[in-house]
């Protein structure tokens, strides 16, 4: 053994916390940071955007010689992004837009985080589940999923829309319809760390001092795989906002006065030829937000890995 | 590994069961079902008759068993006869469908040319470029060369298909002209003359699904190199003093193609089921166009057969992916 020099510095240094730590290794990811400037961009644009343009996102003018006058307007100082077919402002319909699109992103990623932790908390630790639970989500891998959804969207849609209000029943039906086809990948990277945190000392300690199982899972296990559900999270995000927009795209998403990112695009592709502004904003906002969250993720998986951390 | 490979196909059928119960089930339950679309104008009676004609008026374990009889005995049977020209499906009732009353799987071998030869090309194309990328890029680490690839696979990798899709019609087929915006199906290649105009047309959806596939695989590939080139058994190569091509592109490169190759096999079903999308964008008239315009059309057998089908490829392809790994890596012992 040799000496080790004094390091006055080291030496003084407070402990950091945890997430201190992780937060000074996401740092150093020069792509993560740049997605996360972008991602809180775009959620200030959509959240404070409307208080600072106030014009309404449905607003069509009643008189309608002036309505036609205000048709397909190209970018002025009225409406920076000009108007739509029915003298709609597009800024504000893309503000609106970009929070029914990050809104179905987040509430879906939850639902499938839900869902996926609990699916492989209960297959990795009660082993008489293991079996039925894995064949459950093997299962779910090998259903076509898109097909599906628009199956699932198609049928449920009118039925819902009529009881809960069109807004309420599409998002409600969208979320719950992403988030069911989305927990499989979830579920594995869950039940892998549990099958082997479950070994551990400590989970032996807890449990012979009498601890229930419902207490260890939830002050001892949940706890420890926080890490790899905030990675998927954050992956799940993406492909939910993509789902969702391909959805609308495809023509089977929410309804035109209830815009989203991909309904917008949807609704520009007719009029891509004269006014092409009006696919290229909405697609753009959608490819950044996915490839900054996806940056994101990336930068997570870095910060929040013990092994890379410090390097 | 043949027990292995016999054990898988005895449990992908119960699988199967249970999937094609899961979509019979989601399909046929909905509130949107064919008699509500019926308007309520129409007679009671003549109602009836409706649902009888279209068979909806049985029971649906009836027409579940029905439904599964049609597609594993009835269709491969016509499958026979149309191929060594017997006759075991005379008089059998095939599984048709409501919206042209015309069986699905001649709908079905319609269609299937179109999106074979776009997606099919477009997934070929995409390993044909990811490969050498990735085997490139891991090979130098941290170059220019990686750091661009990256970036590029994260972008194909992120933007929807259907945004880059219309952005190189705007960009090529708009401004430019150099190609059609829209696929025609009907073009037949007789000349040299159509086959250039049959290569223009498949340009633009081949290069999206293309960057699509190629972003995913260079990553997968990418890894794998990475994972092999830091092995022992490459330094005792290069001590061997054998040339660095031959370091990298047997030793390595054979080794690293081992979980590649079950990713390729993985998203094969993709390009029967995947491309919706762009082919919805460029409107060409495939199996993705199909399930659209049979869910629009509420044609239940039509949706529950191409949804089934898909589901069938994937199981499969499932199913070769694994018996592929373990032939190709002696380390994986399945028995």
């Amino acid at each position: 053994m040799t000496d080790v020099p004094f390091q006055p510095d080291r030496a003084t240094e407070r402990p950091r916390s945890q997430w201190a730590e992780v937060w000074a290794q996401f740092k150093t990811h020069r792509g993560a940071l740049i997605g996360l400037a972008v991602f809180v961009a775009l959620v200030l644009f959509v959240s404070v955007g409307p208080l600072v343009w106030t014009r309404s996102p449905t607003y069509i003018n009643p008189n309608a010689a002036e309505m036609i006058l205000s048709r397909n307007k190209p970018p002025s100082w009225q409406a920076p992004l000009g108007t739509d077919q029915l003298g709609r402002d597009m800024l504000a319909r893309m503000m609106a837009g970009g929070q029914v699109s990050i809104a179905v992103g987040l509430v879906a990623m939850v639902i499938s985080m839900v869902l996926g932790t609990l699916v492989g908390v209960l297959a990795g630790y009660f082993r008489r589940l293991d079996g039925p639970l894995m064949r459950l989500t093997d299962l779910f891998l090998a259903l076509p999923l898109l097909p599906l959804l628009l199956v699932m969207v198609m049928l449920f849609r009118d039925p819902l829309a009529r009881s809960l209000g069109p807004e309420g029943g599409t998002f409600l039906l969208i979320v719950t319809a992403i988030g069911v086809t989305s927990w499989m990948q979830a579920a594995r990277i869950v039940r892998g760390e549990v099958l082997a945190l479950k070994e551990r000392e400590f989970v032996l300690a807890a449990r012979s001092i009498g601890t229930p199982a419902r207490r260890i899972i939830l002050r001892h296990i949940l706890p420890n795989i926080v890490s790899p559900i905030m990675v998927s999270a954050t992956l799940g995000i993406a492909s939910a906002i993509i789902t969702e927009s391909a959805l609308s795209f495809l023509g089977l998403g929410f309804p035109p006065d209830f815009p989203t990112w991909g309904r917008l695009l949807f609704d520009g592709v007719e009029y891509i030829q004269q006014y092409p502004a009006r696919v290229i904003w909405p697609g753009l906002a959608i490819s950044l937000i996915v490839l900054s969250v996806n940056y994101i993720g990336d930068g997570l998986r870095d910060a929040l890995d013990p092994r890379i951390r410090g390097r | 590994m043949f027990t292995y490979t016999l054990r898988r196909l005895l449990l992908a059928i119960p699988t199967l069961l249970v999937i094609s119960l899961v979509i019979f089930l989601l399909v046929d339950l909905a509130p949107g079902s064919p008699a509500s679309q019926i308007p309520l104008t129409v007679p009671a009676e003549v109602r009836m008759r409706i649902l009888e004609a279209m068979g909806a008026n049985e029971p649906i374990h009836v027409r579940y068993l029905l439904w599964l009889k049609q597609f594993f005995v009835v269709e491969p049977l016509v499958w026979v006869d149309a191929t060594f020209g017997t006759a075991f499906s005379e008089g059998m009732q095939r599984i048709l469908s409501w919206q042209s009353r015309s069986p699905v799987f001649d709908v079905i071998v319609e269609r299937l040319p179109q999106t074979l030869t776009v997606v099919g090309m477009a997934y070929v194309v995409g390993v044909l470029i990811a490969l050498p990328i990735g085997i490139y890029s891991a090979y130098r680490q941290y170059s220019w060369f990686d750091q661009i690839g990256t970036f590029v696979a994260m972008v194909g990798f992120s933007v929807p298909t259907f945004f880059t899709g219309l952005v190189l019609i705007l960009v090529f087929a708009v401004n430019l002209g150099w190609f059609p915006s829209i696929y025609n199906t009907s073009l037949r290649v007789t000349d040299w003359e159509s086959f250039v105009a049959q290569v223009r047309q498949m340009v633009l959806p081949v290069a999206v699904l293309a960057l699509y596939n190629a972003s995913q695989i260079s990553r997968y590939m990418r890894a794998s190199m990475l994972d092999n080139l830091n092995q022992d058994y490459v330094r005792t190569a290069r001590a061997k003093g054998l040339r660095e091509r031959v370091v990298v592109l047997k030793h390595v490169l054979r080794n690293s193609m081992i979980p590649v190759v079950t990713v390729i096999a993985l998203g094969i079903p993709t390009i029967f089921g995947g491309a919706i999308i762009t082919e919805q964008v460029f409107r060409v008239n495939g199996l993705g166009a199909l399930l659209i315009g049979a869910i629009q059309a509420s044609d239940l057998p039509m949706v529950q057969t191409l949804t089934f089908i898909f589901a069938v490829l994937i199981v499969i392809f499932n199913l070769i992916a694994d018996v592929l790994y373990g032939l190709l890596d002696p380390r994986i012992r399945y028995d």
